[in-house]
Formats: C-alpha cells, structure tokens, sequence
C-alpha cells in the first residue's frame, strides 16, 4: 500500500516537472519570436539607414529612395489625431465618470464603447471612405485619416481616461464640493489635475497605435507613391507603415531591404512613445505614494 | 461684483429664477455647466454616432449590392470571382480562408497563450515576471505591417525551405505569424483572470497534499475558466479582423481549400485588394467589399459580445 503510493507520488512529481518545463518553453516562445524579428529587421535594415534615407523623397530606385514624405504622413497624421481625440475622448470620459447617472443611456455608451474596441481596423477605413472621403468631400486627405484614426483609438482613449479619473480619491472630490465648488470646478480644478499622467498615458498609447496602423489609411486611399511631402490638413499623404508595405510587397530583393530600415525608424519611434508612456506612469505613481 | 453681474440677461437670468437662487454670480454659473454638461454629453455621443455612421455606410452600399447579386448567391456559391466574366460572389471561399488562418493562428496561440499565462501566474518568481510581462506586451504593441514583413520575408522562406511544394503566398505562415502576434492578448487576458482567484484556494489545494501542476490545472484554470475562455473569444475575433498579415504573406486567390501551404484570400484581404485597386466607385465590385466588410463587422461583433457576455456571465465573485 504504502510503497503504491509512493511510486504514485514519484510519477505524479515527475509530471509536475515535465510540464514545468513545458510551460516555461512555452513562454519562452514568445520571447524568443519578438528577438528573433528584430533581430532579422535589423540585420537587413541598418546597413540602409542613413541622414539621406530619413530625408529623400520615395523613388524607383532603391538607393535613391528615402521615407521623407512617409514620416511627415505620419507625423502629421499623429498631430491631428491628437488634436481630435484629446478632447472628444476626455470628455466622453469625464461625462460618464462625473456627470452621468447610472441609468440605461450611459448603460448603452459604455457596452457601445468596448464595443467598438474589437471593430476590426478595415471596417474603420470602410467608415473612413463612405463618411470623411466621399459624404464630407475631404477627399484622400491628411484630415480624412486623421478623422478616420481618431474614432478608431477613441475607445482606448476613453477607457484609459476613465480608469484615471476612476483612481482619483472620492475625499478629494467631497472637500471640493463642501467648500461650493460646482461640478465642472471640481472637475477642471482637482480631478483633472490629479488624473493627467494616467489620461496622458493612455493617450500616448493610443497614438502608438494609431502611428503603426495601415489597413484603414489603405481604405481612405492613402497613397502608396507620395513624391511631396504634405504642408496642409487637405493634402494627400502617405504614412510609414503604408511605405513599408508598398515595399515589402514588391518582389526585388532591395526594396524588402530597405523596407526593413524603414521599419527600424517606426519601432525606433513606437519604442519612444512606449518609454515616454511608461516614465509617466512611473513617475506619477511614485508621486501617488509619497 | 461688476464683472460678475454681465451674465445676468438673457438665459442665464432665466434659468437662475427657475433654479431657485436668483443671484446673478449662481445664474451665469448654472449656464455655464449647463453647456458644459451638454458639451460632454456630445463628446460621449460621438461613439453612439460611430456605429451608427459604421451601421449605415455599410448597409447602404450592401443593399445595392445585393438588388444585383442574389442574397443566396452570396451565401451558397462556391466561387468567388468578382472581376471576371461572368462575375461570381460566392463569399464561402474568402470566409473559409479566413476560418483557416484563424484556426492555423489559435493552434499556436491558444495553447502557448495559456502555457504562459499559467507559467507567470503560478511557477514565475516575482522579478522574472517584472521582466517577462512587458516583453510580451512589447510584442503586441508591434504594427500587423512588421509581423507582415516577417512572414513574407523569413517565415515563408523556412518554411518552403522543409516544405518545398508550399508556395510563396501561404496561409501556414500566415497562421503561425498571426498566432504569434496574438499570444500576448490570450496570455495578459488569461493572467488576470488567474491572479484573481483567491490564495486560500491554492492553499487548500496544496494543504491536500496536491502538486503544483495539480493545483494549477484543477483548482486555478477551472476557477478562472470564464476569464480564459472570454481571452480565446476575443483573440479569435482579432484573428479574424486582421489585415495585413494576410494581405501581404496569404495571397490573393479566393479558394475553397484545406490545404494551408497554397495561397488563399481572406476577407480582410479582398477588402484591401479592392481598394488598392483602381475599381471604379458604384461597380459592384467597389460595392462587394461594402458586402464583405458588412459580414466581418457581423461575425466579429457576434464573437465579441460572446466575449463579453461569458466574461460577466459566468464569472466567479470572491
């Protein structure tokens, strides 16, 4: 009896083993994916990357072309998304966190809100084309994408808004209200105030998001070959990750090539915004606890 | 006091004596947060008014669609062919792609999603786990373009490599991409639900004398079954909406196939081929992927709200 259950408990800690490995292999895999594709961009791309890459104009010929008018898509693109969701996106937030009451409207924006966060990002640009290019006549315009990004982070926006505005302390609120604030004091004068790293977090993040998207611009007709580099809201653009797929789709070998250099310039970008999200965070918690 | 008293004409003042202290300084006021309290109803509005503006601006076009090509047709042909003679708009094959490269991607990520979720919540040591869970969310955070490029680029290359008759445009490494791109949803997703089930269940499990294998796979999965169930819902669902990991690596031939080394399209894909395209607007090609787009809000709006739905539905409160 006593020496069954002793091979019974040997078996059952060697399985315990065996799928201790198996799922640290398996983390594992994850890990060693994302070392890998960088790794394999970067061997390919920085041999390209150079001042003149950064500041010439696409061309037909590889060595030539350079990702200008793509990184001034985008940095455009960012600026007026920005611009749209910051407030749009903080006052759905403060609406719902501060004004609302809890009944079936604010019920409906909220399930509307995560909602709209699983809508596929092509279904955006289907937006994005019958709405802002041909019912508004913007046309394949900067602002048409912008406006077209802007509904498509509004949802990550929002909710990273709320969770902000839902940390700040009920006794801040109720000291604000007992000496007569009114509502909007209260909130312009000590919620935001207190919520602002968490809601610039969120926002960076959001616009991370937005820099690295191609698939909706595609359908609004961003253009794939963009000789100029845009100077207004109306002009036609073109952004980096459409650059990088126009490249990386075209059979010669060079172009694959430096379609990698310009993908090192996008994560080098993406990585920024992350770090500069995560300082944020860091440094306002450590405020919080002090 | 003077500056103060401007507000008092007009609505300000009307609303102050409806409101019960009349004084000007609480009349200006009260309008002011009143507009404020109507502005931000606005901004909350605007998301009400997105899916209403998605709702129509596919539905419009659909309809028109659909007086030229037979709802049935739609559903049943088994061939899609939208720019030859005669046109065919069977969407079977564009929807068995993408089932396809849906099920190739939860094949990788489901299991690994959750390999990993168990393996930080249960075995990881508190600092390997500062470590290993931003690096994940590294990789979500990474543009679909790149994971594009490393499929087409290496992933097929290897692939063809063992594989010799798998073509340059393949669902497999497609698949594997995609499923690579979402482990870090199904493992952050299922990690929460596993750090909320409660230690004193873990400690009776192990005061039963059970093993830690044991404890994760019958005591901590079951209980938080409804958090790990709603992380597949939704990383099939974003495995579904996905574009251009498809469009780049998976080819562009419609095909009702079970072969996953030949080329195939997804809808996603058709989606974007159209539009790359010169198709002239009102063709009903241009109007197909109104039709197309219409289908993937549908499925992927269904599975989202499953989503959801297990999530509040079935979940354990301690």
């Amino acid at each position: 009896m006593s020496a069954q259950s002793g091979r019974n408990l040997n078996r059952r800690r060697r399985t315990g083993q065996v799928s201790y490995g198996l799922f640290l292999v398996a983390t594992l895999v994850g890990i060693v994916a994302l070392f890998l594709l960088l790794g394999d961009v970067f061997c390919k791309g920085v041999g390209w990357l150079d001042w003149q890459f950064l500041t010439s104009l696409p061309s037909r010929f590889p060595e030539r072309s350079g990702i200008s008018s793509a990184l001034w898509g985008s940095l455009w693109l960012i600026g007026l998304t920005a611009l749209f969701s910051l407030p749009i996106g903080v006052g759905t937030a403060i609406y719902l966190e501060e004004y609302a009451r809890r009944g079936w409207l604010t019920r409906v924006i909220q399930t509307n809100i995560s909602n709209l966060a699983g809508v596929p990002s092509v279904v955006y640009g289907i937006l994005g084309l019958a709405a802002f290019v041909r019912a508004l006549a913007l046309g394949r315009s900067v602002l048409a994408g912008a406006l077209t990004m802007t509904l498509l982070i509004l949802p990550i926006v929002i909710v990273a808004s709320q969770e902000a505005i839902r940390a700040v302390s009920a006794s801040q609120r109720d000291a604000s209200y007992a000496l007569g604030a009114t509502r909007w004091q209260t909130v312009r004068r000590i919620v935001l105030p207190a919520a602002l790293p968490g809601i610039l977090t969120g926002i960076i993040l959001a616009l991370a998001r937005a820099l690295g998207e191609a698939a909706p611009l595609i359908m609004i007709g961003a253009l794939m070959f963009v000789p100029f580099v845009p100077t207004s809201p109306l002009d036609q653009f073109s952004v980096l990750p459409i650059q990088i797929f126009n490249w990386t789709a075209r059979p010669q070998q060079e172009f694959r090539l430096i379609a990698a250099a310009a993908i090192i310039v996008l994560l080098a970008v993406l990585l920024t915004m992350n770090a500069a999200a995560v300082l944020l965070r860091n440094k306002y918690q450590k405020k919080a606890e002090e | 006091m003077g500056r103060e008293g401007s507000p008092l004409t007009g609505e300000g003042a009307a609303l102050s004596v409806s409101g019960g202290r009349p004084t000007p300084r609480a009349g200006g006021r009260r309008l002011g947060e009143w507009l404020i309290h109507r502005l931000l109803l606005l901004c909350a509005l605007v998301s009400i008014f997105t899916t209403i503006g998605i709702i129509l601006s596919l539905a419009t076009q659909t309809v028109e669609f659909f007086r030229h090509v037979p709802i049935l047709d739609f559903l049943t042909d088994t061939r899609w062919a939208p720019l030859f003679e005669p046109a065919h708009f069977g969407i079977l094959p564009l929807v068995a792609g993408t089932v396809m490269v849906a099920i190739g991607a939860s094949l990788v990520a489901l299991p690994l999603g959750l390999a990993t979720a168990i393996y930080l919540s249960e075995y990881a040591p508190d600092g390997l786990r500062r470590v290993v869970k931003p690096v994940l969310e590294v990789l979500a955070g990474i543009p679909t373009v790149v994971y594009g490029y490393f499929a087409l680029t290496l992933v097929t290359p290897i692939l063809r490599h063992f594989v010799p008759e798998a073509s340059v445009f393949n669902a497999a490494s497609a698949s594997l991409v995609m499923g690579i791109m979402i482990i870090p949803m199904v493992s952050s997703l299922s990690e929460d639900a596993m750090m909320a089930v409660p230690r004193s269940l873990r400690e009776a499990a192990y005061a039963l004398g059970a093993t830690r294998l044991e404890v994760s796979t019958r005591v901590v999965v079951p209980a938080a079954l409804s958090g790990i169930v709603a992380s597949f819902i939704l990383a099939i669902s974003r495995a579904i909406g996905e574009t251009m990991i498809v469009t780049l690596a998976a080819g562009a031939t419609p095909r009702l196939t079970v072969n996953p080394f030949e080329g195939i399209q997804t809808m996603t894909a058709y989606i974007v081929q159209v539009s790359l395209g010169d198709t002239p607007v009102g063709s009903i090609a241009y109007r197909s992927i109104f039709a197309v787009g219409m289908s993937l809000f549908v499925i992927t709006l269904a599975m989202n709200v499953l989503g959801n739905l297990v999530v509040r539905r079935y979940r354990e409160v301690y």
